[in-house]
């Protein structure tokens, strides 16, 4: 795959579990920097619990617990003394359905990721805002209406306000979670483009049951199965000429 | 088989005629009570009956100044000690209400809101008022906060748990810590409903008389003083409605309609904190 | 499955430019007390209600010890009560207690169903909010402003229009026997009953709407008349939760004193008329708590408050338990003032 020192993220062997039944079967996935790893597979496959590992949100579900590792420019974020909060600050994530803080103006919404870092002065505050309603592509339409409600706005902008929350404090890494499951084609669409614009400061991971999807948007994908990593590769080729032949039964639409 | 279904319809309709009456018959207190209290009380206020104090028995005139400001005085006690404990409270059990401890706060907290309020009236004498042989607002106080923590606790709890899971998720994705995450976020969103939740408790110790009867007992002289007994609109009319003057029994319905005003101010705020801010 | 598989969009080449201040660089890691600091300080609060019952209890039998020691069981069925010999039987106030409560329920409990009924299955939409607000204000009136009313218009009215009538057709039965003594059992339970009704309409309204709305609608798929699915289908499915809600008016009519006090007589004595005067466990205490002269009529006071307290919690746990096991947990009634 791709040559060290390029990877920013990675898991070796990462396993989670809730009590006693194995979710996720010793997982080990690079993630290189600056590119779109899209995770695909059928219900049920694991590939949300997964993807909460990679944040540490895993473990604050009932039962659940991971074993492996899950390695951050080198560090283990599971690793002791490393602690969860402090992990999920600089790992982003954007939800299937989109959660804006309802009592929170626009502004403040983007804002909430900042406020928790420490005191920042209200100046970069302004600007850290601007630029992240700038990335999320959502700036021109609400910049003259900063303090109204964000629950006013439509599921897509909705969408990409969580998508610039979670830019906000400058994350190294960004997961989504089927962050287009609840939204209408042209909402879709705009966070696809999103994807490919963020990757630029970001490395992504995204998952998607929406095999076009991972095809449009992704730089590599990775086909889960029953809690196993099946098959990892560059889009392109995994489509293309799937190795496995569990792989190319998923895709040619023979199951899932 | 047409009579059958007829004779169906028409118990039908008469039982519906019999809940439509009930429920008449339900409400209509209501009206005579606020009726008597406009027409029996509305005529003996003005503004003398605002400042100044009760006067010896049996003289006509005099006001309840002094119940006024003691009412204020001894539900603003029961407040600062109440609200924070009861809002905590409600808090610990949205937060980390999940096992043995948790269970065992709800389930006390239910016990204690139905507990007579007399029986907290004779708790908080032997606690605050024997030891220091004397009666005072603040044991009033503090007995009308016992009252009130049980009553918070759960409205509070109740708003909490309303919240959707997938706000608190949100929260501790961006690296909130769960202390931010239930008062920053979670605490946040169900604002009004705590809010309304706390103006119902007050609105319902501010009516209390029982356990007031042997902690802040009542005081026909002006004294803010809390380390000494004081007069409430509760114990006002209680002592006015049971006294042989008509003039008392005048004043009685006069506070009555005071108090009550009171109480209907308090159930409108809740009633307009629960308002909707943002249309969904 | 389609041949051509989109391509993923390149990234344009543009300088990446750090958007807040954080330096890239292994920060040191902080260790967070927030977490620790607030979940202690929540859990202080909390232990406050664990605490402040065992006080009650505790408190409660400690003072009414003496009274236990001395009159043991027959506090509870002697009448004598008498402080000057310094002896003490509650029976009249647990009978009057017992008598007010039940009558207050019989008389409650149509009309609360009937308001309960008609918010859930027959109010127009825009009528549910205003009779909803009236029976909560029905739940704000304080008690002594039920006791002012109940002097003076409840029991003149009473006296006039509806002691004659019933005198006249009952007064051979040992309930209506003797004059209408004003202050009495009969006014006793009136006035509880109105004071109760928007508590057991309230939470019966909450079980109500618990009932899944296909039970209503199977029942009127099948043929039924409104009415017939209301009491066939829905009420039952409701009925524990319902007995649960009129146990909680029971266990509110057990403790309620000022208004009580004010319209029942205050008489120690067990009679069976309705007219005559009588007297609760509550009553008893705000009466006689501030003139107990001796140790003895304050601990015979106490252990009052002792049953009084042990009946109305017994009562109000199992309502609880009922009417949880319907609406699942929530804080049912707890926003009826």
């Amino acid at each position: 795959m791709a040559p060290e020192g390029l990877v920013q993220l990675e898991t070796r062997r990462l396993s989670a579990l809730f009590g006693r039944n194995v979710i996720v079967r010793e997982v080990s996935l690079p993630f290189p920097r600056h590119t779109v790893t899209a995770i695909i597979g059928p219900s049920g496959c694991g590939k949300s619990t997964f993807l909460r590992c990679l944040n540490r949100m895993h473990e604050l579900s009932d039962g659940g617990w991971a074993t492996g590792q899950v390695v951050l420019d080198g560090e283990d974020i599971y690793g002791g003394g490393i602690e969860a909060v402090d992990v999920r600050r600089r790992i982003g994530m954007v939800f299937q359905r989109p959660t804006p803080f309802p009592t929170m103006s626009i502004y403040d919404n983007v804002a909430a990721g900042l406020r928790v870092n420490g005191h920042i002065s209200r100046t970069q505050m302004d600007e850290t805002v601007e630029r992240a309603l700038h990335q999320a592509a959502l700036w021109d339409e609400v910049k003259d209406r900063l303090k109204g409600s964000a629950i006013a706005l439509s599921g897509g902008q909705q969408q990409r306000l969580c998508v610039a929350r979670a830019v906000a404090p400058a994350p190294e890494v960004l997961l989504l979670d089927e962050p287009t499951a609840s939204l209408d084609p042209a909402g879709t669409q705009r966070i696809e483009e999103l994807c490919t614009e963020l990757k630029r400061r970001y490395t992504i991971v995204i998952v998607t049951h929406n095999m076009q999807q991972a095809a449009r948007v992704s730089d590599f994908t990775a086909f889960f199965y029953m809690g196993r990593l099946v098959e990892v590769g560059a889009t392109q080729e995994l489509f293309t000429k799937p190795q496995d032949p569990q792989t190319e039964a998923y895709i040619t639409g023979r199951f899932g | 088989m047409n009579a059958r279904v007829t004779t169906r319809r028409m118990k039908s309709g008469f039982f519906t005629g019999l809940v439509l009456v009930l429920c008449f018959l339900a409400v209509l207190p209501l009206f005579l009570i606020f009726a008597d209290l406009v027409h029996k009380g509305a005529s003996s206020i003005n503004w003398d009956f605002f400042v100044r104090i009760p006067v010896p028995a049996g003289q006509a005139g005099g006001g309840v100044a002094n119940a006024i400001v003691g009412t204020l005085i001894i539900v603003g006690l029961a407040c600062l000690i109440g609200i924070p404990i009861g809002i905590g409270t409600g808090l610990y059990l949205a937060e980390y209400g999940i096992g043995r401890m948790g269970w065992m706060v709800r389930f006390l907290a239910d016990v204690m809101n139905g507990t007579p309020s007399i029986v907290v009236g004779i708790f908080a004498w032997t606690w605050f008022v024997r030891p220091v042989h004397h009666f005072s607002a603040l044991a009033g106080g503090v007995a009308l906060a016992i009252l009130m923590v049980p009553m918070l606790a759960r409205t509070t709890e109740e708003m909490l748990r309303l919240v959707p899971h997938s706000l608190r998720e949100a929260a501790l994705a961006l690296g909130y810590p769960r202390w931010r995450t239930s008062l920053n976020v979670i605490a946040r969103a169900a604002l009004s409903g705590i809010v309304t939740g706390a103006l119902v408790g007050v609105a319902r110790v501010a009516g209390e008389t029982a356990p007031l009867l042997f902690t802040a007992l009542g005081n026909l002289n002006f004294d803010t003083n809390i380390k000494e007994p004081m007069q409430t609109l509760s114990l006002q009319i209680f002592t006015y409605a049971s006294g042989p003057f008509d003039d008392w029994h005048r004043l009685a319905w006069a506070s009555a309609l005071v108090l009550m005003s009171l109480v209907l101010a308090l159930a409108l705020a809740a009633r307009w904190a629960t308002r909707k801010r943002y249309g969904t | 499955m389609s041949t051509s598989i989109p391509q993923p969009m390149p990234a344009t080449a543009e300088p990446i430019t750090p958007l807040a201040a954080t330096n890239t660089t292994p920060r040191p890691h902080r260790r967070h007390y927030g977490d620790r600091v607030y979940r202690g300080l929540l859990t202080t609060l909390a232990l406050s209600l664990p605490l402040l019952l065992v006080a009650i209890v505790a408190q409660l039998l400690l003072s009414s010890w003496p009274a236990i020691h001395k009159f043991g069981l027959s506090f509870i069925w002697s009448s004598v009560w008498d402080p000057v010999t310094d002896t003490y039987g509650a029976a009249p106030m647990i009978f009057g207690t017992l008598v007010s409560s039940l009558l207050a329920l019989i008389m409650a409990v149509p009309l609360s169903l009937g308001v309960a009924i008609f918010l859930t299955e027959f109010a127009p939409r825009w009528l549910r909010q205003p009779v909803a607000f009236l029976v909560e204000l029905l739940a704000a009136i304080p008690s002594v402003v039920y006791g002012l009313w109940g002097i003076y218009v409840l029991i003149p009215l009473l006296r006039q229009y509806a002691a004659p009538p019933i005198r006249a057709v009952l007064g051979w039965t040992p309930l209506f026997n003797g004059v209408f003594y004003g202050n009495s059992m009969l006014a006793g339970g009136i006035i509880l009953a109105i004071m109760i009704v928007p508590y057991i309409a309230a939470i019966s309204r909450e079980v109500l709407l618990a009932v899944p709305a296909t039970q209503r609608e199977a029942a009127l798929g099948l043929g039924a008349t409104r009415w017939e699915a209301v009491w066939g289908a829905v009420l039952p499915y409701g009925r524990a939760g319902i007995i649960g809600a009129v146990m909680l008016g029971l266990g509110r009519a057990l403790g309620e004193t000022m208004a009580v006090t004010m319209v029942i007589g205050n008489r120690h004595d067990i009679a069976l008329s309705l007219f005559q005067p009588g007297y609760t466990m509550a009553a008893a205490i705000a009466n006689e708590f501030t003139e107990a002269q001796s140790s003895m009529y304050l601990s015979a006071l106490f252990e009052v408050g002792l049953v009084l307290f042990v009946v109305t919690v017994g009562v109000n746990a199992l309502a609880r338990l009922l009417v949880w096991r319907v609406a699942r947990g929530a804080a049912v009634g707890s926003k009826a003032l």
